[in-house]
């Protein structure tokens, strides 16, 4: 299972803050899990898309091409504007 | 080390009391505040809401202070950011660093905002008379802490 969290205007966005989620067949990284989601249609085609999509892996920010695997908590996020 | 996120205003004076008090190595105590304009990108500002990832913010800053504490010799630090509601005139966001000397509690002051404002996962939402919108992260501030990996940065 997979937890799957959005903030700030990317949750505003697919309409949802959170989710648990069975870890796709053929998942294996974060661009995986994005293609995988656009195929909800609607808002979710355009997540991919988002200029400066980020992405956290457990709480790590990192790159979309990183791995990621049953257990994990992703988040998707714009880039940061705190301080 | 000390790393706070609150809702709740704080006080300064009182906070760097406590920071230098606690070591009479201290010598050097810089300090930054970061508040609440009451204009941004040409639009009034009446309100911002800071939004935050729990569990990850406290993560996020306790791995840049620990980078500061690796990069120089420093004696204590102390980050408070605030979430939630504010108003302009607002204090959000305190850093303050202790050291024996001032090069080192400056330097580490202006690395642990640059590295704040891009790297802690906050977003802030302004209320302004067109309407509320997202805050738009800056490029400026991707270069302020890009210049912290450059040779002698």
């Amino acid at each position: 299972m997979l937890t799957i969290l959005y903030f700030a205007s990317v949750r505003e966005r697919v309409g949802r803050a959170a989710e648990e989620l069975a870890l796709p067949v053929g998942v294996a990284d974060v661009a995986g899990l994005l293609r995988h989601l656009g195929q909800r249609g609607g808002a979710w085609e355009g997540l991919a898309r988002i200029a400066n999509l980020r992405c956290a892996v457990n709480q790590q920010m990192v790159a979309l091409d990183s791995p990621i695997g049953d257990g994990d908590e992703v988040a998707f996020f714009p880039p940061v504007t705190g301080g | 080390m000390h790393v706070r996120i609150q809702e709740a205003d704080f006080d300064v004076g009182s906070e760097l009391t406590a920071l230098r008090r606690a070591d009479p190595r201290i010598g050097a105590l810089a300090s930054f505040v970061g508040l609440v304009r009451d204009v941004s990108g040409g639009s009034g500002v009446s309100e911002m809401h800071l939004e935050h990832y729990p569990g990850m913010t406290d993560k996020a800053l306790a791995a840049i202070v620990g980078e500061a504490l690796q990069r120089w010799s420093l004696l204590d630090v102390l980050v408070i950011h605030r979430v939630g509601r504010l108003l302009p005139t607002d204090q959000i966001v305190l850093v303050a660093v202790a050291a024996a000397h001032r090069a080192e509690a400056f330097s580490a002051c202006a690395f642990i905002m640059d590295y704040l404002k891009t790297r802690a996962p906050f977003w802030k939402r302004e209320l302004t008379p067109e309407g509320a919108r997202w805050v738009e992260a800056r490029e400026a501030d991707d270069r302020a802490a890009e210049r912290w990996q450059q040779p002698g940065g």
